[in-house]
Protein backbone atom coordinates (compact mmCIF):
# COMPACT_ATOMS: atom_id res chain seq x y z
CA UNK A 1 0.00 0.00 0.00
CA UNK A 2 1.35 3.29 -1.20
CA UNK A 3 0.83 6.46 1.26
CA UNK A 4 0.83 9.40 -0.19
CA UNK A 5 3.24 11.79 1.56
CA UNK A 6 2.64 14.54 -1.33
CA UNK A 7 0.71 17.34 0.98
CA UNK A 8 2.34 16.82 4.76
CA UNK A 9 4.18 19.81 4.81
CA UNK A 10 1.39 21.98 3.38
CA UNK A 11 -1.16 20.21 5.45
CA UNK A 12 1.65 20.70 8.93
CA UNK A 13 2.43 24.52 7.87
CA UNK A 14 -1.76 25.15 7.44
CA UNK A 15 -1.85 23.37 11.17
CA UNK A 16 0.53 25.46 12.75
CA UNK A 17 -1.63 28.79 10.94
CA UNK A 18 -4.99 27.02 12.23
CA UNK A 19 -2.92 26.55 15.74
CA UNK A 20 -1.67 30.15 15.45
CA UNK A 21 -5.40 31.48 14.78
CA UNK A 22 -7.12 29.17 17.59
CA UNK A 23 -4.15 31.05 19.81
CA UNK A 24 -5.21 34.43 18.44
CA UNK A 25 -8.37 34.07 19.54
CA UNK A 26 -7.94 33.02 22.65
CA UNK A 27 -5.16 35.43 24.06
CA UNK A 28 -7.25 38.84 22.64
CA UNK A 29 -11.00 37.25 23.22
CA UNK A 30 -11.06 34.51 25.86
CA UNK A 31 -12.83 32.39 23.32
CA UNK A 32 -12.55 29.37 21.81
CA UNK A 33 -12.11 28.62 18.19
CA UNK A 34 -14.58 26.32 18.09
CA UNK A 35 -16.40 26.63 14.53
CA UNK A 36 -20.05 24.90 15.71
CA UNK A 37 -19.64 26.36 18.66
CA UNK A 38 -19.37 30.00 17.02
CA UNK A 39 -21.84 29.74 14.72
CA UNK A 40 -24.31 27.37 16.35
CA UNK A 41 -24.63 30.13 18.91
CA UNK A 42 -24.66 32.71 16.86
CA UNK A 43 -28.10 30.83 15.15
CA UNK A 44 -29.55 30.66 18.64
CA UNK A 45 -32.11 33.42 18.92
CA UNK A 46 -31.02 34.13 22.47
CA UNK A 47 -27.26 35.09 21.29
CA UNK A 48 -26.00 38.74 22.93
CA UNK A 49 -22.89 38.75 21.60
CA UNK A 50 -23.50 37.79 17.47
CA UNK A 51 -20.93 40.27 16.81
CA UNK A 52 -17.07 38.80 17.12
CA UNK A 53 -18.97 35.33 15.67
CA UNK A 54 -20.26 36.93 12.62
CA UNK A 55 -16.69 38.60 12.16
CA UNK A 56 -14.97 35.25 12.87
CA UNK A 57 -17.36 33.34 10.60
CA UNK A 58 -16.88 35.57 7.56
CA UNK A 59 -13.42 35.60 7.90
CA UNK A 60 -13.25 31.74 6.75
CA UNK A 61 -14.02 31.87 3.72
CA UNK A 62 -12.11 35.54 3.14
CA UNK A 63 -8.76 33.54 3.93
CA UNK A 64 -9.49 31.00 1.70
CA UNK A 65 -10.19 33.45 -0.89
CA UNK A 66 -6.88 35.01 0.08
CA UNK A 67 -4.89 31.83 -0.28
CA UNK A 68 -6.59 31.48 -3.37
CA UNK A 69 -5.55 34.83 -5.09
CA UNK A 70 -1.83 33.75 -4.06
CA UNK A 71 -1.32 30.13 -4.80
CA UNK A 72 -3.72 28.85 -6.85
CA UNK A 73 -7.63 27.53 -6.11
CA UNK A 74 -7.11 24.29 -4.28
CA UNK A 75 -9.08 20.99 -6.08
CA UNK A 76 -12.26 21.69 -4.59
CA UNK A 77 -14.73 18.48 -5.42
CA UNK A 78 -17.72 17.06 -3.62
CA UNK A 79 -17.93 13.70 -2.27
CA UNK A 80 -21.44 13.29 -2.87
CA UNK A 81 -24.68 14.55 -5.00
CA UNK A 82 -26.12 17.71 -3.47
CA UNK A 83 -29.47 15.83 -1.44
CA UNK A 84 -26.92 13.56 0.43
CA UNK A 85 -24.60 16.64 1.19
CA UNK A 86 -27.66 18.79 2.70
CA UNK A 87 -28.20 15.47 4.79
CA UNK A 88 -25.05 14.80 6.08
CA UNK A 89 -24.85 18.54 6.73
CA UNK A 90 -27.95 18.33 9.27
CA UNK A 91 -26.30 15.38 10.64
CA UNK A 92 -22.81 17.37 11.52
CA UNK A 93 -24.78 20.70 12.53
CA UNK A 94 -27.52 18.76 14.95
CA UNK A 95 -24.36 16.26 15.93
CA UNK A 96 -21.91 19.03 16.83
CA UNK A 97 -24.18 21.23 18.59
CA UNK A 98 -25.23 18.19 21.17
CA UNK A 99 -21.80 17.01 21.69
CA UNK A 100 -20.36 20.57 22.10
CA UNK A 101 -17.99 20.73 19.45
CA UNK A 102 -16.66 19.44 16.44
CA UNK A 103 -12.71 18.63 14.84
CA UNK A 104 -11.52 22.79 15.79
CA UNK A 105 -13.35 22.80 19.57
CA UNK A 106 -12.57 19.54 20.52
CA UNK A 107 -9.80 18.48 18.40
CA UNK A 108 -7.52 21.65 17.95
CA UNK A 109 -8.85 23.49 21.34
CA UNK A 110 -10.22 20.95 23.93
CA UNK A 111 -7.18 19.11 23.14
CA UNK A 112 -4.91 21.60 24.15
CA UNK A 113 -6.59 22.15 27.33
CA UNK A 114 -6.47 18.20 28.12
CA UNK A 115 -9.62 18.07 28.57
CA UNK A 116 -11.35 14.70 28.74
CA UNK A 117 -14.62 15.38 27.01
CA UNK A 118 -12.94 16.73 24.11
CA UNK A 119 -10.61 13.36 23.75
CA UNK A 120 -13.31 10.76 24.11
CA UNK A 121 -15.67 13.25 21.43
CA UNK A 122 -12.36 13.31 18.93
CA UNK A 123 -11.53 9.72 19.36
CA UNK A 124 -15.33 9.24 18.56
CA UNK A 125 -16.18 10.67 15.21
CA UNK A 126 -13.17 10.25 14.21
CA UNK A 127 -14.19 6.10 14.98
CA UNK A 128 -17.12 6.50 13.26
CA UNK A 129 -16.08 8.79 10.29
CA UNK A 130 -14.19 5.79 9.23
CA UNK A 131 -16.57 3.24 10.26
CA UNK A 132 -18.99 5.18 7.94
CA UNK A 133 -16.56 5.71 4.94
CA UNK A 134 -15.74 1.83 5.29
CA UNK A 135 -19.42 0.81 5.55
CA UNK A 136 -20.61 2.87 2.60
CA UNK A 137 -17.46 1.71 0.66
CA UNK A 138 -18.83 -2.41 1.22
CA UNK A 139 -22.32 -1.95 1.16
CA UNK A 140 -22.36 0.92 -2.17
CA UNK A 141 -18.83 0.27 -3.81
CA UNK A 142 -18.97 4.20 -3.38
CA UNK A 143 -14.79 4.85 -3.10
CA UNK B 1 -11.43 45.75 18.20
CA UNK B 2 -13.24 42.68 18.92
CA UNK B 3 -14.63 42.85 15.79
CA UNK B 4 -11.29 42.89 13.86
CA UNK B 5 -9.76 40.81 15.45
CA UNK B 6 -12.14 37.77 15.88
CA UNK B 7 -12.28 38.71 11.88
CA UNK B 8 -8.55 38.63 11.44
CA UNK B 9 -8.96 35.20 13.47
CA UNK B 10 -11.29 33.25 11.11
CA UNK B 11 -9.21 34.78 7.70
CA UNK B 12 -6.12 32.91 9.58
CA UNK B 13 -8.24 29.96 10.28
CA UNK B 14 -9.46 29.81 6.82
CA UNK B 15 -6.31 30.41 4.95
CA UNK B 16 -4.65 27.93 7.09
CA UNK B 17 -7.65 24.93 6.05
CA UNK B 18 -7.20 26.44 2.52
CA UNK B 19 -3.52 25.19 2.72
CA UNK B 20 -3.57 22.59 4.35
CA UNK B 21 -5.54 20.73 1.89
CA UNK B 22 -8.98 20.42 4.33
CA UNK B 23 -10.91 22.44 1.93
CA UNK B 24 -10.74 19.47 -0.36
CA UNK B 25 -13.50 17.03 1.15
CA UNK B 26 -11.65 13.99 -1.17
CA UNK B 27 -8.28 14.61 1.03
CA UNK B 28 -10.53 14.46 4.14
CA UNK B 29 -12.28 11.42 3.59
CA UNK B 30 -9.21 10.14 2.06
CA UNK B 31 -8.06 10.11 5.93
CA UNK B 32 -11.15 8.52 6.70
CA UNK B 33 -11.09 5.65 4.10
CA UNK B 34 -8.78 3.15 6.08
CA UNK B 35 -9.77 0.68 4.12
CA UNK B 36 -9.21 2.30 1.03
CA UNK B 37 -5.83 4.33 -0.48
CA UNK B 38 -5.52 6.49 2.88
CA UNK B 39 -4.14 10.02 3.31
CA UNK B 40 -2.43 10.97 6.24
CA UNK B 41 -2.64 14.76 5.59
CA UNK B 42 -5.43 15.28 8.48
CA UNK B 43 -2.97 13.80 10.75
CA UNK B 44 -0.52 16.47 9.58
CA UNK B 45 -2.51 19.20 9.88
CA UNK B 46 -3.72 18.01 13.20
CA UNK B 47 -0.34 17.57 14.20
CA UNK B 48 0.63 21.32 13.40
CA UNK B 49 -2.17 22.62 14.83
CA UNK B 50 -1.89 21.01 17.97
CA UNK B 51 2.14 21.62 18.01
CA UNK B 52 0.54 25.53 18.28
CA UNK B 53 -1.93 25.03 20.74
CA UNK B 54 -0.96 22.63 23.33
CA UNK B 55 1.76 24.84 24.15
CA UNK B 56 0.33 28.29 24.02
CA UNK B 57 -3.14 27.44 25.44
CA UNK B 58 -1.66 26.23 28.65
CA UNK B 59 0.75 29.64 28.93
CA UNK B 60 -2.25 31.93 27.73
CA UNK B 61 -4.80 30.48 29.96
CA UNK B 62 -2.36 31.25 32.99
CA UNK B 63 -2.88 34.98 32.54
CA UNK B 64 -5.57 36.52 34.13
CA UNK B 65 -7.98 37.16 31.44
CA UNK B 66 -7.84 38.38 27.89
CA UNK B 67 -6.82 41.49 26.84
CA UNK B 68 -9.84 42.35 25.45
CA UNK B 69 -12.43 40.40 27.49
CA UNK B 70 -12.62 40.25 31.49
CA UNK B 71 -12.55 36.44 31.25
CA UNK B 72 -11.80 33.76 29.20
CA UNK B 73 -14.76 31.21 28.21
CA UNK B 74 -13.29 27.91 28.49
CA UNK B 75 -15.69 24.92 29.16
CA UNK B 76 -15.42 23.25 32.82
CA UNK B 77 -16.84 20.35 32.43
CA UNK B 78 -15.24 16.99 32.64
CA UNK B 79 -17.96 14.31 32.79
CA UNK B 80 -18.54 12.01 29.94
CA UNK B 81 -22.39 11.87 29.43
CA UNK B 82 -24.84 10.46 26.63
CA UNK B 83 -25.14 14.03 24.73
CA UNK B 84 -21.18 13.77 24.24
CA UNK B 85 -20.85 10.57 22.72
CA UNK B 86 -24.56 10.79 20.70
CA UNK B 87 -23.79 14.01 19.23
CA UNK B 88 -19.58 12.87 18.11
CA UNK B 89 -21.22 9.93 16.71
CA UNK B 90 -24.00 11.86 14.51
CA UNK B 91 -21.29 14.54 13.52
CA UNK B 92 -18.83 11.41 12.35
CA UNK B 93 -21.41 10.00 10.30
CA UNK B 94 -22.29 13.54 8.43
CA UNK B 95 -18.37 14.10 8.21
CA UNK B 96 -17.73 10.81 6.52
CA UNK B 97 -20.60 10.94 3.84
CA UNK B 98 -19.59 14.56 2.81
CA UNK B 99 -15.68 15.04 3.58
CA UNK B 100 -16.60 17.77 5.34
CA UNK B 101 -16.52 19.65 8.59
CA UNK B 102 -17.97 23.00 10.08
CA UNK B 103 -14.73 24.67 9.53
CA UNK B 104 -14.40 23.86 6.00
CA UNK B 105 -18.22 23.94 5.32
CA UNK B 106 -17.88 27.59 6.07
CA UNK B 107 -14.41 28.73 4.44
CA UNK B 108 -14.92 26.39 1.61
CA UNK B 109 -18.11 28.80 -0.02
CA UNK B 110 -15.89 31.56 -0.29
CA UNK B 111 -14.08 29.06 -3.51
CA UNK B 112 -16.85 26.71 -4.51
CA UNK B 113 -20.31 28.59 -3.35
CA UNK B 114 -22.64 26.45 -6.13
CA UNK B 115 -21.45 22.74 -5.03
CA UNK B 116 -20.62 23.34 -1.41
CA UNK B 117 -23.85 25.63 -0.37
CA UNK B 118 -26.32 22.18 0.38
CA UNK B 119 -24.12 21.21 3.03
CA UNK B 120 -23.90 24.44 4.60
CA UNK B 121 -27.59 25.10 4.67
CA UNK B 122 -27.94 21.40 6.33
CA UNK B 123 -25.57 22.53 9.14
CA UNK B 124 -26.88 25.52 9.81
CA UNK B 125 -30.76 24.42 9.72
CA UNK B 126 -29.55 21.23 12.01
CA UNK B 127 -27.85 23.95 14.41
CA UNK B 128 -30.72 26.24 14.48
CA UNK B 129 -33.38 22.84 14.79
CA UNK B 130 -30.86 22.14 18.14
CA UNK B 131 -31.13 25.24 19.45
CA UNK B 132 -34.88 25.46 19.13
CA UNK B 133 -35.49 22.52 20.86
CA UNK B 134 -32.94 23.22 23.26
CA UNK B 135 -34.47 26.46 23.92
CA UNK B 136 -37.89 24.90 24.37
CA UNK B 137 -36.84 22.17 26.38
CA UNK B 138 -35.45 24.50 29.09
Amino acid sequence: MIIPMDHALPGFLGGLAIGAAATFLLAMLGRIAGVSGILGQALDPSCSDRDWRLAFLVGLPLGAVAFAALEGAPPVQMVARPPLLAAAGLLVGMGTRLGSGCTSGHGVCGLARRSRRSLVATLTFIAVGMATVAVQRWLFGIA
Amino acid sequence: MRRSVALGCGALFGFGLALSGMLEPTRVRGFLDITGAWDPTLAFVMGGALLVTGIAFPIVLRRAGPVLDSRFFVPARSDLDAPLLAGAALFGVGWGLAGLCPGPALAVLGLAFRSAWPFAAGMALGMWIYARVRGEAT
